[in-house]
């Protein structure tokens, strides 16, 4: 079985290589910079306590003494701090991997919330049609007229007059991920809707419905696979948008609690030092946050090109 | 001097991995007022040699070799803006899809005098007259209001001619028509190359006609060149080619296609197409899987049996029921379909006969009427369980190869599925050895098992759907025009194998089909459908020879007739 199943796995990674997917991504190399400006995100956010030279939530570690230190090639630069410290005395590089951290938990857990919404909403608006579709396409034409950033806020808000204050830290994290995850489902449930109709129609389908197969397992089984295509596009260019959301909306101070500070919070703490001199504070924060948006845009939009054979 | 002289013609198509030649060493010539036909199966190349007539390949196609002359001189050299004042002046093009070749948002007239106007400077009102003037010449009453119209308000027919009126307006030497008449039904096909003809004959206007179907060549045709892979096998006077031809591959062309007039016991097997794999073995259907556990009681009376049924579709939803619109498309439709017998279902495009066979296996619900399968009645069963076991029993291969089969399961999985499902296996590994010897009984090779969809020909995924329809072990099996998407040779293979099927397990077929000679060569008795109504029924012999029904006399002299083709090893019934 063992050997059967990695022969399986060769015969899969031949065709991945021999695919026009793989062909094209090796002939962009902005594509395969943006692959490993990315690849570099997840593996240092994921190792972050190895990775990181401190710890800036250790508050053992921190020394006031440190604070407002500059990066290591100006004047006063710490070899310690390569990006320099803040006005607590943290260090800027590990605020940042700490940040992106959250960032990322934010970005792909909203995603994924609203891909698995969005998907089995258009699933059953497309194939069991009717009122029930009408229904959920009239309540995504509702959401769409407001900005999803406003509903995030909304959310928020909602969350935090009915949660009592002493849990709100704890919950804060979630609550955003469904904020953000509950603004974002409208696209996948539209194409999804999309898709779904054209699939319902081809002969495969009338296959199993003669054969006997019931409807639930057709449409988990045969339509699910077939319209995940451009359901990945989609996150793919979703997650930095959720990304951004999650920024702005810590920026503005609703997001994540500072104690845990995600790109966005930092970026807000070092706004107030921006006009005293300690631009470092902001700056690195944000050129990390524009450039792992940057990165997971472009994958996107090559992803989109790549998967459609219209543009080629 | 030939109007049109193609020297040695290669065309190449380079791709990531290889350079496929799709035109290698073609060389045809055409006189003025002659008419030439190319003629092959799909991915022979004949498209490809009018596309490089006109300077219009697609890229990355590329001429690598050879030359083209127009009236002796050499085009296919000339920089793009001198091709382009070839195209349309010189030489005229006739699409398939009349849909799509004219611009809906423009009138006939405006479209006429554009081209006109732009290749022989007339002045407007000239030109205009001049629009009159053709639409005259190919046959569109009242001309003067007609030509002030839009495309949508002609019909599928009528706007082909104006596509033809398109393509002569600027007087060109010679007319390239790819597949003209493929998308019309048979009465209007035939109304089209009549005039084609004519105008061709009359105008000393050089045609070259690129088509599959050997009755359009039969009909309208000087000359014919087949082609096959790229190559020209064989090229000469069309009475010659077509009744005694020189080439094996031409020979087993023209055997595959079904006859109007004479019942073949089988189609000769056709060399020259795709190998199949594992030879076609008889099985003994007492010892076989597929005969095993049938446990099928015989019926007394017909095996399927549908009364009066109705069926009306809803054109325009609307809120309350009285703004609906409906289109009626099955009206008190009565048949029966007795055990061991093939009943087919012919009939021009949306007479209903697709629909009846989708109200008999359950996919739509009829408004009013009962269906009776082996002596049960199917619409007073409400359960899906209750209608499983009857499911099993009756099994449908549908009419496109390629969008039959889920892209995303392998061909194992898709053949397994159905005998999951009604739980006719005991083990996972009974499955696979059922499927693989499905798979090896419909001519595809064990090995394909593990494959995906994709990678295989139309011809071949036709066979995998003939596969799952079988894995049920039905009685019953509903082909739902099942070859016409497939090449010619493909089609004989396939109805081949429906038939030995058929006659192996002694399955009871409905067998769909708008190509009458397929209906002849299928079937024991066959239903006439025109606009939902059953016209008339009758055994195939009957019907072929004696026709009774206004209809049915129309549809069969609009057949073409073949006659010239040569009857070069066929097995006819007596």
């Amino acid at each position: 079985m063992g050997e059967h199943r990695q022969a399986d796995l060769s015969v899969h990674l031949n065709r991945l290589l021999d695919s026009d997917l793989w062909f094209s991504f090796t002939r962009s190399p902005v594509i395969v910079i943006s692959a490993v400006v990315t690849l570099i995100f997840f593996f240092v956010t994921i190792f972050a306590p190895i990775v990181a030279p401190h710890d800036p939530f250790d508050l053992a570690s921190i020394d006031l003494l440190d604070a407002s230190l500059p990066p290591v090639w100006m004047e006063d630069g710490d070899i310690r701090f390569l990006l320099g410290t803040d006005d607590q005395g943290r260090d800027i590089l590990s605020t940042i991997i700490y940040g992106s951290r959250i960032s990322l938990f934010v970005g792909f857990a909203s995603v994924i919330f609203s891909l698995i919404l969005g998907v089995a909403l258009g699933l059953i608006s497309g194939y069991v049609g009717g009122r029930l579709d009408a229904f959920i396409m009239r309540v995504a034409d509702v959401q769409l007229s407001f900005p999803a950033i406003l509903i995030a806020l909304l959310v928020d808000g909602l969350a935090r007059t009915l949660l009592p204050r002493e849990h709100h830290d704890e919950v804060a994290l979630y609550v955003l991920v469904f904020a953000i995850g509950i603004s974002g489902w409208v696209q996948y449930a539209r194409t999804v809707r999309g898709q779904t109709l054209v699939e319902k129609g081809k002969e495969y389908v009338q296959a199993a419905r003669v054969i006997g197969i019931r409807r639930w397992t057709i449409l988990l089984r045969h339509i699910l696979p077939n319209v995940m295509g451009p359901v990945l596009v989609i996150a793919t260019i979703h997650l930095a948008i959720a990304i951004i959301t999650e920024a702005t909306l810590s920026f503005l101070g609703v997001g994540v609690p500072p104690t845990t500070p995600s790109l966005g919070t930092l970026i807000r703490i070092g706004n107030d030092f921006l006009f005293s001199g300690e631009w470092w504070i902001t700056i690195f924060p944000g050129t990390a946050l524009v450039l792992l948006v940057l990165a997971v845009n472009l994958l996107g939009d090559w992803l989109r090109d790549a998967l459609n054979p219209k543009l080629r | 001097m030939a109007l049109v002289d193609i020297k040695n013609l290669q065309i190449d198509f380079p791709s990531r991995k290889s350079v496929l030649t799709a035109v290698d060493d073609v060389s045809l010539t055409l006189e003025k007022g002659d008419i030439l036909g190319i003629v092959g199966e799909s991915g022979a190349g004949k498209s490809t040699v009018g596309n490089a007539l006109i300077g219009l390949l697609e890229p990355p196609g590329q001429m690598t070799q050879g030359e083209i002359y127009l009236d002796d001189e050499r085009i296919d050299n000339l920089p793009d803006f001198q091709k382009q004042s070839i195209r349309g002046k010189r030489i005229g093009m006739i699409f398939q899809d009349p849909l799509t070749s004219l611009n809906p948002l423009q009138t006939i007239e405006n479209q006429l005098v554009e081209t006109i106007d732009l290749h022989l400077s007339l002045g407007e009102s000239k030109a205009k007259q001049r629009a009159v003037e053709l639409l005259n010449q190919v046959g569109i009453p009242d001309p003067e209001i007609r030509v002030k119209q839009y495309p949508h308000q002609f019909s599928g027919g009528m706007r082909q001619r104006v596509v033809v009126a398109l393509a002569l307006c600027a007087e060109p030497d010679l007319i390239i028509a790819d597949e003209p008449t493929t998308a019309l039904d048979v009465s209007i096909q035939a109304q089209i190359l009549d005039l084609m003809r004519g105008l061709c004959k009359q105008q000393e206007v050089g045609m070259i006609i690129i088509t599959h179907d050997m009755g359009v060549i039969a009909d309208i045709t000087d000359r014919v060149a087949v082609m096959y892979r790229g190559r020209l096998v064989e090229h000469g006077p069309t009475d010659k080619i077509l009744g005694n031809p020189d080439h094996p591959y031409t020979q087993s062309l023209i055997s595959a296609v079904p006859r109007p007039d004479v019942k073949l016991i089988r189609f000769p097997q056709v060399t020259y197409i795709e190998d199949i794999a594992g030879k076609n073995t008889e099985i003994d259907i007492s010892q076989h899987w597929l005969g095993s556990a049938r446990e099928y009681q015989p019926v007394d009376g017909p095996l399927v049996e549908i009364k009066n049924i109705n069926m009306r579709f809803t054109t325009k939803p609307a809120f309350l029921k009285k703004n609906r619109i409906f289109l009626d498309a099955v009206n008190n439709v009565s048949l029966e379909i007795h055990e061991g017998e093939v009943f087919g279902l012919v009939g021009e495009s949306g007479s209903g006969k697709s629909t009846v066979a989708r109200i008999i296996c359950g996919l739509y619900a009829p408004a009013s009427g009962a269906i009776r399968f082996a002596g049960t009645e199917l619409t007073s069963l409400k359960k899906q369980k209750d209608l499983d076991p009857f499911r099993r029993q009756m099994q449908m291969i549908f009419q496109d190869p390629y969008s039959s089969l889920n892209p995303r399961m392998r061909v194992l999985d898709i053949v397994a599925e159905p005998i999951i499902f009604h739980q006719l296996a005991a083990s996972k590994s009974e499955v696979e050895t059922i499927v693989k010897d499905l798979l090896e009984h419909v001519g595809l090779g064990a090995q394909s098992a593990i494959r995906y969809p994709h990678e295989f020909s139309g011809g071949q995924r036709q066979r995998i759907s003939i596969a799952r329809a079988l894995a049920t072990r039905p009685r019953f099996l509903i082909c739902d025009e099942p070859t016409s998407a497939l090449d010619v040779s493909i089609q004989a293979q396939i109805l081949n194998l429906l038939k030995d099927l058929q006659e192996e397990l002694g399955l009871t077929m409905l067998f769909i089909s708008h190509d009458l000679p397929v209906i002849r060569q299928m079937c024991d008795r066959v239903g006439v459908m025109k606009d939902g109504f059953l016209c008339e029924l009758k055994d195939t012999e009957v019907l072929f020879e004696k026709p009774e029904h206004k209809y049915t006399k129309h549809l069969l002299e609009l057949m073409p007739r073949l006659e010239g083709l040569s009857l070069e090893g066929l097995e006819m019934e007596s």
